[in-house]
Parts: C-alpha cells; structure tokens; sequence
C-alpha cells in the first residue's frame, strides 16, 4: 500500500493503520477527543464516559470512568478533552458548570483527580495548554473564562466576557500567551493569559453565536471560526484588525470546526442541526466540499482528526450513539458528481456560458445539425479554457455575444403595449389584437387572434371577409419569428461556426445548445415576400432533410409540391379546424408533442396552392351552418396555446387565456396557467412595462397571481425637509409639523399624486403642472428652471 | 435555611380563601357585573398605564409601524410601560401575522382564534375574528371547527396538546400532519402554525395574567361582530376577573408585614449571591430539589382549586358558558401536571440537549425565515430586561430572581436546567407567588385579581407587568421546545 508508507514517513516511524468503521455506544455523545498517541479515543455525553482502543479492524472499550453506583451530574458532560503532552490527564466540563480533571495514572478505579466548582452555568468548553502540563482554560455560559493551575485548588484568573455565554475557548498554538474566546453575542475576543483585566482585541465575527473556533496548526495568524449563521470564517489576526481571509457558507450552523492536518487549505466542520454529514472543506472553494462523510444517523457532535500529522483519518461522535472513523479515502466527493456550469447574461445580452470540459466533450459526439449553416450568425463564440481549480477538470466558457440589433424584442414590447385585453367584446378584442399583430408582422399570431374569433364569436359576414383576408395574407409570409427569448438567443447560436482563433476543441463546443432549437426554421428572407398573394410562389429551402418524418394529410396534394412549397404554421390550425374532420385535433396533438414541429408543419403548409383561400372560406360558412358548439374546439385551442407556450411566445398564451377567459380555462390545468402567467409577468417586469404587468395581474383569475398585488403595497415617504420617514399620513410631517408636498400651481397640499421637475423638484398636482405646462415652459414656483413634462 | 415568608402567608391565603369562597359562590349567582376599573387592564389602575403613555412617543410610533389592526390595544397599552420589550413583541407579532409567511393571512387569524379558545380568551379571539374577516377570511369558519377544511382542523391535535401538556408531543403528531395526503401540511407551514399556537397560548397567559380588559371602543364593530361578540356573555368579555368583590379589596395584611416581606427577599438574593460557593449540594440533592419543585409545583395548584371551587363545577362552567369551545374540540382537556404521583415517570427535559439557542433557533429560521431572529431578540430581550429596581430599592441585581421566574415556568412543563439549583426558587419565590405563576402558565383562565394582589404587595404594576412578560416568554418558549424537538426527531 503505497498510501501507507508515505503515512509512515510522515509520522516517523509508527504507521496509523485503519478502515473506516463504528462502533455502537450506549448513549449519545457530546464531544471527542483523541490521546496523544493516536491510538485511543475519549468520548463523554450526558450518559457515558469511556475510553476507547482505535485498533485496524473496530474500537475497543478500554475504559469506563464513569463509576459509581449513583450517576451525578458531574458526569454529564457537555466537553472533554485530552492533554497532548500527558497521555494520562484529562478534563471534562460538565453541565452543571463543574470542571473535572481526571488522572488515567490513579490505581483506583475512581479515577477522578480535582473538581472546579466555580462556574455558576454550564461550562461549554474546557482546553488545555498546548505545551504547559498544568494549565486548563475553561469557558461557561455563565459569561466567565478561568484559567486553572492544576497544582492548585481553584482558579489562577478569571477572564469577564461581559457577560455574555462563552461558546468556545482556544489556547494558540503558536503563541504562547494567547487565547481566543467565542461568544453568543457573535463576537471573538483575543486574551493573554497574564492580563485577566481586559482582551486584547475584540471584533464581531458572526451574526449570532459563534459555535467554536480553531487555531491553524501551521499559520499563525488564522483562526477559523464557525456560528449559527451557517458561515465558516478564517481570519488572520496577524494583521491590526482581524481580517476576513475566507469565507464558507455551509448548509447548517457550524457546531465544530477542526483544521486538517497537514493541508493547509482544509477544515472539518459538523453541524448542530439538521444536518448529519461531516464535510472537509477547502477555504479556497467555499461553494462545494472537498469531501463528505455521511455515515451518521444523527447530527454529529465531536469531531477529531486522529493525528495531528496525519490527514486521513477523522474520528467523529454523533448523537446517534456511534462512534467513527473514516478514512479520507473514502469519503465521499461532491464534486466529482456535480456538473459545474455557469450560465450569465451580461449587461448587454451577452450570453457566457461555462461546463466542465468532459461534459462537453460527451456532448460533443452528436453530429452538429446540418441545414443552418446559411443562417445569419447571430453570435460569435469565444472559447476560453478556464483555469483549472486544484487540478480539477478543465472547463469550457462559451461566451455568445449580441449583434447589435438582432436580439431587439420591441416586438414584445409593441405587442404588450397594444393589446387590448379586456373591457370590450371578445370580436372585437380579437380583431384589434389581430390587427396589431399584423401592423407588426406577425401574421401567425393575427391569424390565430382571427382564428379565435372566428370560433367563440357569432357568426356574421364580417368574420367571412377578415377570414378571407387574412388567409391569403397568412400564407403570403414566411415563418414569424415566434420563438421565445431564449430560443431565440441560443437557436442561432447553433447555425453560427465562427470562432475565435484561440478557441480550442471547436468541434465540441457548438454542441452544448439546445437540440430542439434547430427545428425552428428562422429565415430573415421571409420578409422580402411578404404581401405576395401566391402563396405557391415562395419556396423555402430550408426543409431539406426532414420530409421523411412529415405527417401527410393530403398525400395527393401535398407530394407534388413537397420539396418547393412551404405554407407558414398559420395555416395548420387553420386547416384542421375548418376542415370538418374528427379525427383532426388528435392529429394536431401528435405533431404538437412531435419534436419536429416545424417540418411536419412545413408539409401540411403544402398543400395550399393557390385556390387554397377560396375554398377555405366555404368550408367556413358550411361550418357555421352546423353550428358547432364553441367547446367542440377548446380541446384545440388549449392545445393552441401550448404550443405557443411551449415556443416560448408566452405572451400570447396568456393574452388568449386572458381575452378567452372562462371559456378556456378550465380545459388549463391551474398549474401551468400560473405558470404562464409568472413567466409573462416576470418579462414584462424586465422591459418595465409595468401597467401592462399589473394589468396582467389584475385580469388573471388565478389565485396565486392575483395575490402578488397584495403584498407589500406599502409605500414609504420622507418628508422633504427634515429627510425622516413620514408614518402616519403621506403630506403631514409629524416631526417638522409642515406639509412636504405642496402644489406650485395652486398652493395646496397635494395628497395624492405629485408629479415633479427632475431638476429643479418642484411640482405639484398632476393636472395643474400639465396644464402650467401647456402654457410655459418655465417652472411654475418661479425658480426660472426650463421644465420639461414628458 | 430560611423560609420564613411562606409560612405567614399561606396561613394568609386561607384566611382569605374562606371569605373568597363566599364571594365566588355569591357570584356565581349575579353573573352579569362590571368590570371594576377602567382603562387597559383590571388589575392596574387606570392612571398607572395612562401615566406612563401619554409621555411616550415611541409607543405610539411603535403602534402606527406594527400593529395589525392600527390602533392602541389594550395589551399594548400595558406593556407599553416596557417600551424596550413592546417593540420586540410588537415586531415579532407583525412579521408572523402580517409579513411574509407559508401560511395565508386569514388561516393566521384563525390559528390564532384557535389558540386563544384553549385558554378561553375571548379578548384574543374577538380581537382575531375581527382581523379574519377584514384579512377576507370566510365567515361560515367562525361557527366552529367543523366549518373548517380538514387540513386546519388537523392542527387541533397539536394545539391541544401543546397548550396543555406540550411534552406529550412526539415525532408521531408531527408526521400525522405533515403525511397525510391532500391534506397534510409542509413543513414550513407547520412550523408557523406552531409558532403562532405558542405565541397565542402565551399571550393568553398575559392577558389573563394582567387582567386587559376588552376592548370599549365601538367604531370598529361591524355588524357581523357585534353578534359574534354578543354570543359571549359579559363575564366572558371580562375574561372572569370581575368576581372580584370591593370588600375584598380592602387589605387584610399590614403594611410593615408586607415592607419587612421585601427585606427579608432582597435579603435573600443578596445570600443567595454570596454565598453560593460555601453550599456544596450533592448532585442527589440537585436532583431531589427539581422533583420537589416539580412535586410542589403540583400541590400549589391542587391547594388552589380546593380553596376556589371545585374542579369539575369549575370545568362545566366553563363549557357551558361559554361559546369558545365551537373552535376547540375536547374542551376538557386541560393542564395535568408534570409531575403526577402514581404514574409512569416521564422523561425530563434536559435543557442542555435541546436549547434555543443552538437547536430551536437553527430549526425555525431554516423553515420560516427570519422569525427566528425575532423571537431569539425577543427572549433576549426579555430574559435580559431589568431596570435594576425592586419595589421601592434601586440598585439591585434582579438576575437571580429573574431566573428564577423563568426557571420556574420551564419546571412546571418538566425542562430542567442542569446548572441550576431549584433550591433558589423555593427561597425567592413566595409561596402566593407560586400560586400566581402556576395559574398563569397553566390555567391563566382561572386568574383572579386577588392572585395578582396577593403577591409582593410592595412592588409596583410595572414591576409585575414584567413578572407576566417573563411567565408569558417562559412559556412560549417551553411550547415551542417541546414542539421544535419533535419535528427534529420528525425529521432525523
């Protein structure tokens, strides 16, 4: 075993040997701590005290000292610890506030040496002089620390906390005056030892109880410190004031915190509660542990490297009544099974992106998508090996950049603004989306508003004419740019080959995206047909590959055309519900879930040549003969809207549920209609259309979203003189008994809203400063500032 | 040792009890009576809380920023005579009913109703329906339990318990609720509910425990309250403190009796202080003592109920009487104590092994964020709260005591501290005192004027006020121990 030969030359001489193993103890423990000798563990709870032979293969009991026929108190112990220069002396702090020494050298089987009964609360902590034979530190929660000579019968110095709990006491190892003590107020004093007056410097480490504290071994200066704020904290106190050199932030607040040996970036830390791994963290990389052991039931309560040059062996006790030794060898390591990557957008749109490169490389076996090579680049790709991180994998950064222009969604924003969503009748709310939809080029989305009306509204010859119309204008165009966001960003990210030239591994790294963005088919050229009335004369060359998966409803239409011709996805709806077939909504569902949506849509586009639009039109009429119930089609139109969802064009699916309301929205489960809505809101929220968003709110009639109106309306004002917050009424100030906002105009107070200059403050009523404004351009209190109201 | 304020006074008590019997029997009889005095409380005078309010700014500030229903409540008028404490209280309280939380406004109010209807409180629930309703809460809920969803009549399991014999509650209650299919609670619902039956079963304690008074004004009385209101009967709305006849309160004690009773207290703290060191008790001493505080803490009350009236005629009255119970099953379910003789031993608490500071504050903060950086303020605040006055001395270091009181409570409900000597009680706290503080925690509906008065005749309202802010904190925290430890075990 190679690993055991360099642990014998580190030792000099006598090799630890061991497995990972426990053992069963007859009630939970508090605290462990290990001889000098490496070869034997102490561990004390409220209800045992025994000692305990490490040996290869399990733990022997050698030793119970707790004797006597009446358990005492004295025995309950909530800390021990073992002297590292006298492999006979311990010290146990019990819980009710005594100090025990206790001699292993006695020949009787009481082996109890001195008790201290000068705390008056629980003593927390007990610590030895890590050179000094006789010297014991101790720390209650009665707020003192005292320092006993055991040569004599009581303390030698108290040491005032100003009472507040002593959580940890901890002689430096390196300094031979000093000590540090953690507190429940969240502070760490520094003592010496010889001045029991005052600490030598105090700071505030931790909101909250600090838990415990631990010298390095080495380093001189750094203390780590662990509190109940979940945070692991090194300082280096070498400095004038301590300061912070690392940080961990840990699931659970820090119970115990125990450097490793011989590695100067590693600790150990357990929690208190909840919690019941032990984790080993490198300060350096505070996010994920460098191992875990997860071997206790219940929270673990003492840990304790073996010894004080070894690092791989950890001896730990839990509530759970075990005791263990794990091997660091098999401990378990977090990051091996986590994926890092990152995913950032940048001020303007820029897109990095970051995995680890074995990830990537996985990847990286799929055959990049043929057919987009033609497409626009939208982005250029960096590639950038990331530093490796203590000889961790390498990772791949991607970073997509934003052309100018391309990634623009005013789009989003006209249409948000436009729509109408409620407050008139659903026909005519559908035209008026419609025609915004269109004045903006998206005909898709105008013909599925016509669509819509044309189902859930009366009948009436208008319908007839708009229906016509705007079939031959949906089938003039191309495919609207109707995927989201996202897709949008990263789709063309795909078809885009250009890289920088130090850019290493190329052939994997266009893989990472999405593979369902391929199949939407953007194609600026669409544009130029646009308005064309023959639909038959556009072709669109990109569906080269992909006719083997299409469903064919027509085949006898649709196999002439087939590699030509192309109808937009508007007129798939379109086509199955006018067409007077059952079967037709399944068929829907079936390329809907399909992920090739776009090329199954590109054949059934097909087979619209160019009488395509009259004949639509009867179909229609002979449809509303027969008067379908609107709900014959709400199974459609649900599946509609997922579809756009599910494009990323959430915006139309909340504006038809909105628009649609009761007559939809059962067929929805509530779920994803919430859902909807809170992505909707929350991209409204970022192009700050925030009228349209509280309209949003306002109109949805799930629970959960129209409560976001309700929380937190408070809205708080300071007066304008004194600066301090105005609580009982908006326009009085308690303090300064004037009112903060008068009206430049007219002199009054104003009470609701105030509208004022940006430059010069002054403002007043709405109305009035409109109406001022209309007038002159100069500021109404006369300050002779140019206003503008805009 | 030296014990000799208890003998007098508990010879006091009786004297006094024969006379209170006739007066409850009388009582019973005219149930329709006034309330006393005016002003927030029964038992302080008037001027002493409105003394202490018009000075103070910060009252009102603290009332406009917190408080749910926007104006001065009897309660916070009384502890507006602690400033310090009322805006932890006040804090705390507006996070858990208004603030961000798992559980939805009026569900809040309701657990608080339910809360509030163990102890029989109906300033609390009336002060909540009210709140429900205008939180948008359904009204068919207010006419009882069985117009609730299931999922929040579950909780009354644990209310019960934790109301009365909170260490009955294991990892099973907890997993009942949580487990139950469509209506089981999350985790970070319960530990609110949780928080909210120990803050409402607390206050309880302070509102009986300080006699507040209903609340006069009618312009916030709806038409749908003022039947609801009226289905209480006027001895309800005054929580029972009017039983109180003039002629008993006329004293029957000296004054020098009461001022050398003081000396002799203030004597002891300052023994107690000194001599710590000298006593050496065994651990089996420490031990006896805890079981003999716990074993006494059983006769005072016992001695209680015999010398008011008698229990199950207490019990009846009460449900019958009273409309409270629709929101309350098994009314007659009640405090039983700890320590009862002939019955299995139960476990005692170790302090040590559970505390708030390192268990329960990880626990709740980690399920419902931040409340528990209130609640640890406010026992901090509270434990920590003195002015270093007593009665009339200044200068004293009330630590001792303090502890003592808090202590005390956490006895009753079988929480030991291993570093504590329970002798101390026994020496501080007087005997009528005992009396005062077991009825309080544990059955605060049955406080009278004349337990409030019994005790430390010399010491000030203000003062006692303080005594209720420690009994009422003890007790929250006692509950919410019990209840953490078992959603821990719930949870490992």
């Amino acid at each position: 075993m190679e690993k055991m030969s360099r642990v014998t030359t580190a030792l000099g001489g006598s090799a630890l040997t061991g497995r990972t193993m426990h053992c069963h103890l007859d009630a939970p423990a508090n605290a462990i701590s290990v001889c000098r000798d490496a070869a034997q563990v102490v561990v004390a709870g409220r209800s045992i005290f025994k000692i305990y032979a490490i040996e290869d293969e399990q733990f022997v009991e050698k030793l119970n000292l707790r004797v006597g026929r009446k358990p005492s108190l004295n025995l309950s112990c909530a800390d021990v610890v073992w002297h590292q220069m006298d492999e006979n002396l311990l010290a146990t702090a019990a819980t009710n506030g005594v100090v025990v020494t206790w001699n292993l050298g006695r020949p009787s089987r009481n082996k109890q040496d001195q008790l201290f009964t000068e705390h008056k609360r629980t003593v927390n902590k007990v610590c030895f002089h890590p050179t000094e034979a006789h010297v014991l530190l101790s720390g209650s929660q009665d707020g003192f620390m005292k320092c006993f000579d055991l040569r004599r019968k009581d303390s030698v110095s108290t040491f005032s906390g100003q009472s507040e709990s002593v959580r940890d006491v901890q002689f430096s190892i390196r300094d031979y005056f000093t000590f540090a003590s953690t507190f429940e107020n969240g502070n760490v004093q520094l003592w010496d030892i010889r001045r029991p007056d005052r600490c030598e410097r105090m700071f505030t480490a931790h909101n909250g109880p600090v838990f415990c504290c631990d010298w390095h071994p080495e380093d001189r200066g750094w203390l780590a410190t662990g509190g109940r704020d979940k945070m692991v904290k090194v300082w280096d106190m070498t400095t004038h004031r301590a300061k912070e050199v690392h940080c961990v932030q840990t699931i659970a607040s820090v119970a115990r915190v125990k450097w490793r040996p011989e590695c100067r970036h590693h600790l150990a830390t357990c929690s208190m509660m909840v919690d019941h791994n032990i984790y080993v963290w490198d300060v350096r990389r505070p996010f994920v542990p460098a191992a875990m052991f997860e071997e206790h039931r219940d929270v673990t309560t003492g840990i304790a490297w073996r010894h004080p040059h070894d690092p791989s062996f950890l001896l730990s006790g839990s509530k759970d009544s075990t005791l263990c030794q794990h091997l660091f060898r098999d401990a378990s390591q977090p990051v091996e099974r986590a994926n890092p990557e990152g995913l950032c957008y940048g001020l303007f749109g820029d897109l990095a992106f970051a995995a680890k490169e074995s990830l990537v490389s996985t990847e990286s076996g799929r055959k990049p998508y043929a057919g987009d090579r033609r497409h626009p680049i939208f982005f250029k790709r960096k590639l950038d090996p990331a530093e490796p991180f203590v000889g961790l994998a390498s990772s791949a950064l991607s970073v997509f950049e934003m052309e100018p222009g391309s990634g623009s969604m005013s789009w989003f924003v006209d249409t948000a603004e436009r729509y109408a969503l409620a407050g008139r009748p659903l026909a005519e709310l559908c035209d008026h989306n419609a025609k915004v939809a269109r004045e903006l080029g998206r005909n898709q989305v105008a013909q599925t508003w016509t669509m819509l009306r044309v189902i859930y509204s009366s009948p009436g010859l208008a319908s007839a004419a708009s229906l016509n119309h705007s079939v031959g204008k949906g089938s003039s165009c191309g495919l609207p740019l109707m995927n989201s966001f996202n897709l949008k960003d990263m789709a063309p990210g795909l078809g885009s080959e250009t890289r920088l030239d130090r850019s290493k591994g190329d052939t994997r790294s266009d893989t990472v995206l999405l593979d369902s963005s391929t199949t939407l088919i953007t194609n600026e050229d669409n544009e130029e047909t646009e308005g064309s009335d023959v639909p038959a004369d556009y072709l669109l060359g990109d569906v080269e590959g992909e006719e083997d998966e299409l469903y064919l409803l027509d085949p006898e239409h649709a196999h002439p055309e087939e590699p030509e011709y192309v109808l937009p996805q508007e007129a798939f709806p379109l086509r199955h519900e006018i067409v007077d077939t059952p079967p037709g909504p399944e068929h829907l569902q079936d390329k809907a879930d399909s992920p090739h949506v776009s090329g199954s849509e590109a054949d059934a586009a097909s087979l619209a040549p160019v009488d395509s639009s009259f004949s639509l039109i009867s179909v229609s009429h002979a449809l509303y003969d027969t008067r379908l119930p609107p709900d014959f089609f709400s199974a459609l139109v649900c599946d509609m809207l997922r579809f756009y969802a599910e494009q990323g064009d959430v915006q139309m699916a909340v504006s038809v549920l909105i628009v649609l309301g009761e007559r939809v929205r059962k067929d929805i489960d509530e779920q994803t209609q919430e859902h909807w809505y809170t992505s909707y809101i929350d991209l409204l929220q970022r192009f700050c259309l925030w009228n349209v968003s509280n309209q949003v709110v306002k109109l949805s009639t799930s629970r959960a979203i129209s409560c976001l109106n309700q929380a937190s309306t408070t809205l708080h004002v300071n007066c304008s003189h004194c600066k301090r917050p105005m609580s009982s009424r908006g326009w009085v100030c308690d303090r300064c008994h004037r009112c903060a906002s008068m009206c430049a105009v007219c002199h009054h107070v104003v009470k609701g809203l105030f509208v004022w200059c940006q430059g010069c403050s002054h403002g007043g009523h709405l109305q009035h400063i409109m109406k001022w404004l209309e007038g002159s351009s100069h500021c109404p209190a006369g300050c002779g500032h140019l206003c503008e109201y805009s | 040792m030296n014990r000799g304020g208890s003998s007098p006074s508990a010879a006091a008590n009786y004297l006094l009890c024969t006379n209170c019997r006739k007066v409850l029997r009388k009582d019973k009889r005219i149930r329709v009576s006034q309330p006393l005095t005016r002003g927030p409380s029964a038992f302080i005078p008037e001027k002493e809380v409105v003394q202490a309010n018009t000075v103070d700014e910060r009252t009102n500030f603290l009332v406009e920023e917190y408080s749910t229903s926007g104006r001065l409540d009897n309660i916070t008028q009384v502890m507006s005579l602690h400033t310090q404490y009322l805006e932890s209280f006040l804090r705390s309280q507006f996070y858990m009913l208004r603030m961000d939380g798992p559980l939805p406004l009026p569900h809040r109010h309701y657990i608080a109703i339910m809360a509030a209807a163990r102890h029989q409180c109906s300033y609390l629930i009336n002060m909540h329906v009210d709140e429900f309703l205008k939180t948008g809460g359904i009204a068919e809920w207010l006419n009882g339990l069985e117009y609730v969803p299931q999922r929040l009549k579950n909780l009354n399991e644990i209310n019960k318990l934790l109301a009365h014999r909170p260490w009955l509650i294991t990892k099973e209650h907890i997993q009942k609720l949580v487990k139950t299919g469509e209506n089981n609670w999350s985790l970070p619902e319960l530990v609110h509910a949780v928080v909210l039956l120990a803050h409402y079963h607390a206050l309880a304690s302070f509102v009986f425990g300080s006699g507040i008074n209903p609340e006069r004004d009618p312009e916030i009385s709806n038409g749908f309250r003022l039947i609801s209101v009226n289905n209480f009967c006027v001895c309800d709305l005054a929580n029972d403190n009017n039983i109180e006849n003039a002629s008993l309160t006329g004293n029957n004690f000296g004054i020098v009796d009461s001022l050398s009773e003081l000396e002799a207290l203030m004597d002891r703290m300052k023994r107690l202080r000194e001599e710590r060191e000298d006593e050496e008790a065994s651990q089996e001493e420490m031990t006896t003592r805890f079981e003999k505080e716990k074993k006494e803490s059983l006769f005072v009350v016992s001695g209680d109920t015999f010398h008011s009236f008698p229990h199950s005629d207490f019990e009846d009255d009460m449900i019958i009487t009273s409309d409270v119970s629709r929101y309350i099953e098994d009314p007659g379910f009640g405090y039983e104590d700890f320590a009862r003789r002939g019955e299995e031993h139960l476990p005692t608490f170790r302090a040590q092994d559970y505390t708030w500071e390192n268990h329960g504050f990880s626990l709740v903060n980690r399920l419902y964020s931040d409340i528990g950086h209130l609640l640890d303020e406010k026992f901090r605040m509270v434990y920590n709260l003195t002015y270093n006055t007593m009665a009339s001395h200044e200068d004293v270091d009330t630590t001792t005591l303090r502890r003592a009181l808090f202590n005390y409570v956490h006895c009753m409900f079988g929480i030991r501290y291993d570093d504590y000597d329970y002798g101390e009680v026994n020496q501080l706290l007087e005997r009528s005192l005992k009396v005062y503080i077991k009825t309080v925690t544990c059955y605060p509906e049955r406080t009278t004027k004349r337990m409030y008065d019994s005790y430390w005749r010399q010491f000030k309202h203000s003062e006692k006020v303080h005594v209720n802010l420690l009994l009422m904190e003890a007790r929250m925290q006692a509950e919410l121990l019990y209840a953490l430890r078992a959603i821990t075990r719930h949870l490992t």
